[in-house]
This record gives C-alpha cells, structure tokens and sequence, in this order.
C-alpha cells in the first residue's frame, strides 16, 4: 500500500492517486488508519442494512432539518395569515404555524423538505426498531456487544425524543392536542407534576413558551446526544467488528465478508443514495402530516381519528386500553387530601418502563442464566434459540397490541363494530397476547430445529416417488452438500446448567432461581445433528419414509 | 414429515441427555468454493453490466434536471397558483430527487455486484485487548487509586461525596423561573362573575351571547365565555379551561343530584368540554344516546348521570357549569366551576376545598 512509505524516503508512488495519498498521509499521519480499514472485511447479509437505513435516514434529517431552520420560526405570538392558502386566509394564529404554513406554501420546495424530514423521522424511529429486533433475535447483544446495544436502547429512546418534539413544532392542531395529552400526564405525577407542567409550559396550558422551547431540544440538545451515541455506537462495532451469520467457514475467530474497499463502501455508499431516492419519492407522492388542513391550535375543537405518529403510538393506545372506572370504583385516588392518578400514571409509565427494562437488562439476565461469559461473533439463527425468540415475540405482540389500541377508534369504523368491543378484545390481548406469542413462537422454533435436523440427516426431499419391488411407494430424498449440511447442524445449543453450591457448599436462593430459569430455558432443546446420527441414517440404505422413527430411535 | 410422537418435551427428537461426553461435531467444510458470475468469464456479459451501470447514472443525471425544472418552471409567486400547482410541483421535486438519487445508489451497488471482485475473503478476529495490556490497565487503575489515598483518608473521600452531592443544586434551582408556581391558577376559570355581572354563555368562536330560547331540545352548542375573544393575553390559556358545550335535553331525563338542582335551565345543561382523563375536548354529543365521548382516548360520560364516566380511561365525572337566565333572555353562568377544570393534579382536591369554601 502507497500510504505506508513515510518510513522508507526511497519509496516512491508509481500512479498519480499514490502520489496524493502519500501527500496526505505525510502531513496528516493516517496511514495506520488506512492500513487497518482500507481492507477490512465486512461480513454481508440484507439484516444489516436496517442499521445503515437509520444511520442515512439520520443524516438526511439533518440536512432537510438544516433547510427547514432556514425558514421556521419558533414564536407563539399572534398574527392573522396573510400566505397564498386561501382557506386560512386571516384567521388568527401563531406565528410558528404561520412560518409552517409558508413553508409549505410559498417557500419552493419547502413542501418537499417537509415531507422529506417527517417521512426521514418515521423512517428512522423505524429502522432503529427494526434493526434492534434483529440484534436481539440473533444473539447480537451477547458479549463483547453488551453495552453497544445498551447504546442502541438508548439512540432508541432519543429518537422517540427527537420525533416528538419536531412533531409539536409547527403548532398545529393534531400536534397541540398531543401536547395537550403530554401536559394531562405530566400532571398526573405525584407532588411535582403540577410545578413540572407549570415550567415546562412557562406557566398554564399552552402558554407562549413552549414552541421556543421544545424547537430548542429538537435542533440542538437532542440531535447533539443522537449524534453522541452514534459515533459511540459505530466506534464499538469497529472495535468488536461485526458479528456474521453461522455458515461454513464461519466461526467465532474470523470474519467472512468483502474487503471495505471497494466492495463494501460501495454497496453502502450506494445505498445512502438508494435510501434518500425512496424517501423523495415517498414525500413527492404520499402526504404527511397536512398541517393546513388541521388548522391552527385551538383548544376547543378536535378532530375524531386522532393519531399521534407511529412511535408515540403505544403509550397513546396504553392510555387508552385502561380503565378509569371499575364499576363505580374509581382508579383515581383521593388519599391524605392529594390525587393520585393512577388511571393515567399507570399506563404511562408501566408498560413502557417494563419494555425498556427489560430490554436494557436483557443480555446480564441471558449471560447469568447460561453462565456464558464468552465472547461471540457467530449469530444464532432465531430457531435456535426458541426461548429467547420466544421472549422477544412475546415482548414484540405486547408491544403491538398496545400500538394496535391507539387506534382503536379506527378499527372500529373500518371494520363496522363496536369501539367498546374492540377495547374489550384488546384489553384481553394485552394479557394474553405475549403468553400465546411466547408459546406459538417457541413450538414454531422447535418444530423448525427438528425440521433441520431431519434435512441434515436424511437430505432433502426431490420430489421423485419411487415405487419398490414389493409395491411400496417412497420418496427419494437427495442428500445435502457438506456446506449446505454444516449451514443446519454447525450452532451452539446450550444445555441446562443444574444449580451448583458455592464455595461454601450451600445452594443458594439466588443460585436456585437461576438454575430454574435455566431449565426453563433450555431442558426441551433440539440438539443439532451429529455424524454419528448421520452415519446410522444413511446405514439404513435409504434415507427414506421412514425417517423420524429412525431418528427417534436414535435419540435415546 | 414432523415427528408426530413428541409429546413431551423430555422425549423430543434430541440428543440432550445429562451426563452424555461432548458428541462429536460435524467438521466445518470451510468457505464454500467461489463461483464465477457471468460478467467474470464473459467480456461480452461485462460489458453489457458497464453499460447499464452508466445507464443507471446517465438516469440520474436526467432526475437532477427534471428537479431543476420544476423548481424553476413553476412559479408559486403567480396569482394562478393554487395548491394543485403545489401539488404537481411537489411531485416532480420527489420524482427528480427520486431519479437523480437512486439512479447514483442503484448505479454503484450494480457496479459493487456485477464488476468488482466478488471474493469472500475471511480475516482473522484480533483480541478486543491483549492480556499484557489489560494487566497492565488494571494495574494503572489501582495504582492511581492508590497515589491519591482516597482509601486512607476517608474524611477527604466523604467530604469530596458530600461535595459534589450539594454541588449540582444550583444548577437544578436555576431552572427555577421557566414557569410561575401553579398557586391556585388551575382551580379558577374565567366563569367566575366579574364586578358582580353574570358571564353569559357565547358561541364558540365567534362569541355571540346564546338565548335560552334558541336551544331546542336534541340541539348542542360550543360555548366560550363572553368575553374571551377580546382578550389581549392569555386568550388561549383561558380557553383551554373555559370551554363548555352546551345541550339541551329533556328535563325528565336529567337526574340532577341534591344541591344541582338548579344548575340547569329547563333541561339546558352545561358541562366542562376539557377531559378529566389528560385534557383533550370532550367533542362528540351522541343525541340518541345522550353519551359524550372523547375522541383522543374514548372517555363516554353519560349526560343524564350528571356526565359520570362510563367507558374509557377517565375517572371522574366531567364538572358541570351552573347556569340561569338574565333579563334579556340569555344565558349565564351562576358561578365559577365549582371544581377544577380538566386533567387532574396533585393539590387537585385541596383546590376543590377552597373553592367550595
């Protein structure tokens, strides 16, 4: 490589860019850089590209964002709209809601920057999502990845921050009404909610102070964390490297992929591009957030169907799912003279405190059942590990059926039936839903895990039906190539681990729990199949019909 | 083809028995042997990849001008302009960026996937840390923990706690003019008589006074207070506390509690519009039904159980305003709110307390 010739004076780059690269490098020092990057391997597969969508999608934000800065006023003062919409034409209204409305209406292009940001804020609240259910229904978490997807939780939760306080901002009616919910909340906290909801607001509901405020955390406190943990989290993935799918060839010492350069920088520097492409089609073709059709905020009127956006949607629709009357008990509570809200505290904070908490916690909770303290780099196919796939279903259906409830109103007019019904229905859900995801998931893995091994075992099925000398009608399965076999048999399947005494010799509680939860997760494992079952399925002459009872002969 | 004798789990198709030595694992094959696209043995198959490559960004370059076109052949500015025109300007914007980017992405990922060398090459994972290092940096820890004597003297390690525990107050307290303190400003509407004179009941916006006689029985009205939308300050925080809707039903229907009985005018009722779950407006009246629902969360209050909730995740009955009749024939509110308005808050029953008092 060119660049590393500071060392050597008679080294001398033979092509023009050689020549540029030791220039640079002789005044800056980044030939190590180079050196260790220029080539490094990165292992490819579609489910990693969700991560680079929320890295582009973020970098798009900040460049529509920066246009709409240009234009947007934050100010809640009054004024009477004087733009080219001639609905609105002379109603009153703040000047935030104006300079959006101009924005949208007499600034060229301003329109599509609008709905570039927004669709590019959805988009990356989504991807973020998206890739995180992927790192966590891989084993991605596990170590040395822990706090990287501590990290992630947290970029998650940034993201919902950033994405609502921009949603408030152009002053809207939709957008005051989701406010107006904020404040309902916030005043629901004991003993301070009031003195929150008073300073944040600048004194009572709205107020003039909020706008200027929350405009403040969208473009510059917020964006300033998101980017924070971004270099942290991107700084730890070259650190570890990226994780790989199982596969021949694959293990926990190596990395199987395309060299950086060319190969890989170019799929994905193509892929900003393809990213940003299909977000300027959708905010060329699909409207978001039409401002000027909700009308300024006001608090008086509302319209029905109100929806907050998608990330927002199910600590709205947990609002919705409880219940503040149980016969004619009141879930508020009136005690020692003060009010206690649980009807709003509870759904507001409960489920998504247990979802985050859960979430943040779950690798030391997996790492001190399984007592695995290695390290990985091989990600497990989801079947593979059916009870943490089945966990991660459960929390997922969970998650979903509150989000379902925030539109609830909407399901019950397009379907025709009854609202009460379908938060019945949905309240059930919110109980049973993870506990029959949880079942179906694990019994769905499991069954895969035994198909697997009956593929590795006894090969795949052709399609071919022959008929024996003595009548019998069977089907020729064709064996696997040993790559294709080693992709189903090659995973780690850990076993229960029995509680063991500690240095005292006494069990202990804790030890016990653990032990339990250890059979839990693992005392109906499928275990992958060994050369020895294969050796004995083929010595049946033909891997036949047969097959599963041979199989389970062998098991015991 | 699943194995349909696995009841239970302990005799499912596995190997997993306790005790069993490690079982022998298939080999790993290694990488799989490399299989040459078409581009690579065929130059004429090449070719044909490099050409539609620099067709991909010759796309593109016809998506930047489509952009430029539409930015500057359609003029918002004209007196024809309306919002189809934005619309369509709207779209070709999103078409040409669509063009002009996708066009450069799907042209380089084609180049990366057909043209550039295809190889899967494997490198070898390096050590997060090395041992030496990672001695080396726990001994460095302890070592500085140890020159500061930070565990020696602990009257300087409490002290240093205690420190930089206080130390971030001010930083919290300074935050402390954001807002006024709440004192009573919830419990209070503008309902409240003025210098003595009734606060009629007007039409939300416009702020014309409602007659009595103008209420027929079925019919709802948006009421602000008299008043409000000539406010200079404050209008709208006024607002969000003030809003009524008024109905009219019939007198036998209503089963006013003791003490409310005259809060109404001939089955004319009026009730606070700001939920009592987090605040939105109760908006929708159900005649048939006489139910009000709020459509943020589907809070139901049933008008003829003085608004008592009967669906949905509010707790308390929505207040009510008491109501008469002046001279003229139009309606008044008696009094303020005798509660406060909206989602409830901590000092909530206080403030309801001293309003009563």
């Amino acid at each position: 490589m060119s660049a590393a010739s500071t060392a050597e004076p008679a080294f001398a780059a033979k092509t023009k860019t050689g020549r540029f690269t030791d220039f640079v490098d002789s005044r800056v020092g980044g030939s190590g850089i180079l050196r260790e990057f220029g080539r490094k391997v990165f292992p490819d597969h579609w489910s990693f590209m969700f991560g680079e969508v929320a890295l582009y999608s973020f970098v798009i934000l900040l460049l529509s964002g920066t246009f709409l800065t240009f234009f947007f006023d934050p100010s809640m003062a009054e004024t009477h709209y004087d733009g080219s919409y001639v609905p609105l034409k002379g109603v009153e209204m703040s000047v935030a809601y104006n300079s959006s409305l101009d924005i949208s209406f007499d600034v060229r292009g301003g329109l599509f920057m609008r709905q570039v940001h927004h669709w590019a804020a959805l988009l990356f609240v989504a991807s973020i999502a998206v890739h995180m259910l992927r790192v966590f229904f891989t084993g991605a978490f596990r170590r040395p990845r822990e706090m990287n997807w501590v990290v992630g939780g947290v970029l998650l939760i940034l993201a919902m921050a950033a994405g609502f306080t921009g949603y408030s901002l152009p002053d809207d009616l939709l957008s005051g009404n989701g406010l107006r919910i904020i404040d309902g909340v916030i005043k629901s906290i004991p003993v301070i909610g009031t003195y929150i909801s008073f300073f944040l607001f600048g004194g009572e509901f709205p107020g003039t102070a909020i706008i200027g405020r929350l405009y403040v955390l969208h473009i510059l406190l917020v964006p300033a964390l998101i980017l924070l943990m971004i270099v942290l989290h991107l700084f730890m993935v070259v650190i570890h490297k990226h994780t790989q799918y199982p596969g021949p060839g694959r293990n926990d010492n190596n990395v199987v992929g395309y060299p950086l350069g060319p190969v890989y920088a170019a799929k994905a520097g193509g892929f900003f591009f393809i990213v940003f492409g299909v977000l300027a089609l959708m905010a060329g073709f699909f409207t978001i957030n039409p401002i000027w059709n909700y009308g300024p905020y006001d608090p008086s009127p509302v319209s029905a169907g109100t929806q907050p956006d998608w990330y927002i949607g199910f600590v709205d629709g947990a609002l919705r799912l409880m219940p503040g009357t149980l016969g004619d008990w009141q879930v508020e509570q009136d005690w020692f003279g003060y009010v206690f809200s649980f009807n709003v505290l509870l759904p507001a904070l409960v489920p998504a405190g247990i979802l985050f908490t859960v979430m943040f916690m779950y690798p030391w909770i997996e790492r001190w059942i399984t007592k695995d303290d290695r390290e990985h780099h091989v990600l497990d196919r989801p079947r593979n590990a059916p009870t943490r796939t089945a966990i991660g279903m459960a929390g997922f259906v969970w998650y979903c059926v509150m989000w379902a409830a925030a539109g609830s109103d909407l399901i019950a007019t397009h379907f025709g039936v009854s609202l009460n019904d379908v938060t019945y229905w949905l309240r059930t859900l919110f109980f049973v839903g993870p506990i029959i995801a949880f079942i179906v998931t694990k019994r769905v893995a499991l069954a895969l895990q035994r198909k697997d091994r009956e593929i590795a075992l006894h090969g795949r099925e052709t399609g071919r039906i022959v008929r024996l000398p003595h009548g019998e009608f069977i089907e020729v399965h064709a064996p696997l190539d040993e790559y294709k076999r080693y992709k189903l048999v090659g995973f780690e399947s850990p076993e229960v681990l029995p509680a063991v005494p500690n240095e005292h010799g006494v069990v202990t509680r804790k030890e016990k729990r653990r032990a339990f939860l250890s059979k839990w997760f693992f005392e109906d494992r499928v275990a992958p199949a060994t050369p020895a079952e294969l050796e004995a399925a083929h010595g049946h002459g033909h891997a036949a019909v047969e097959a599963p009872e041979e199989a389970k002969s062998l098991s015991h | 083809m699943g194995n349909h004798s696995d009841g239970s789990p302990n005799h499912s198709g596995t190997v997993a028995t306790a005790g069993q030595n490690e079982v022998e694992k298939f080999q790993d094959p290694g990488i799989p042997p490399h299989r040459l696209r078409l581009a690579d043995t065929d130059p004429k198959a090449a070719k044909r990849a490099e050409r539609q490559v620099a067709l991909l960004f010759g796309i593109s370059v016809v998506g930047t001008l489509i952009f430029l076109v539409a930015y500057f052949a359609i003029d918002l500015g004209s007196g024809e302009s309306t919002i189809g025109t934005i619309r369509l300007q709207n779209m070709l914007l999103g078409l040409g960026t669509a063009f002009a980017m996708l066009g450069i992405g799907t042209g380089i990922v084609h180049w990366a996937k057909a043209l550039m060398p295809d190889h899967e090459v494997s490198e070898e994972r390096h050590a997060i840390r090395y041992e030496e290092d990672r001695q080396a940096a726990v001994r460095i820890v302890d070592d500085i923990v140890e020159e500061t004597g930070i565990k020696r003297r602990p009257l300087i390690r409490n002290t240093l706690l205690g420190a930089v525990a206080l130390a971030p107050l001010p930083a919290v307290a300074i935050f402390g003019d954001l807002g006024p303190r709440p004192d009573e400003k919830l419990a209070h509407t503008m309902w409240a008589p003025q210098d003595g004179k009734l606060k009629r009941l007007a039409r939300d916006p416009d702020g014309t006074p409602i007659r009595a006689a103008d209420v027929t029985i079925g019919s709802a009205f948006h009421v602000i207070p008299e008043g409000l939308n000539e406010l200079h300050e404050g209008k709208l925080n006024e607002k969000a506390k003030a809003v009524v809707l008024l109905m009219r039903l019939d007198p036998d229907s209503l089963n006013p509690s003791e003490g409310r009985e005259d809060w109404g005018y001939n089955g004319i009722v009026a009730y606070s519009k700001i939920c009592t779950h987090v605040g939105c407006p109760v908006a929708l009246y159900e005649q048939q039904t006489h139910h009000l629902l709020c459509p943020c969360h589907q809070s139901t209050f049933d008008l003829t159980q003085e608004c008592k909730v009967i669906f949905g995740p509010a707790s308390r009955p929505l207040p009510q305003l008491p109501i008469a009749v002046d001279d003229e024939g139009y309606l008044v509110a008696t009094s303020d709110f005798k509660e406060p308005v909206g989602p409830s808050y901590w000092e909530r029953d206080m403030h309801e307390r001293s309003v009563n008092s």
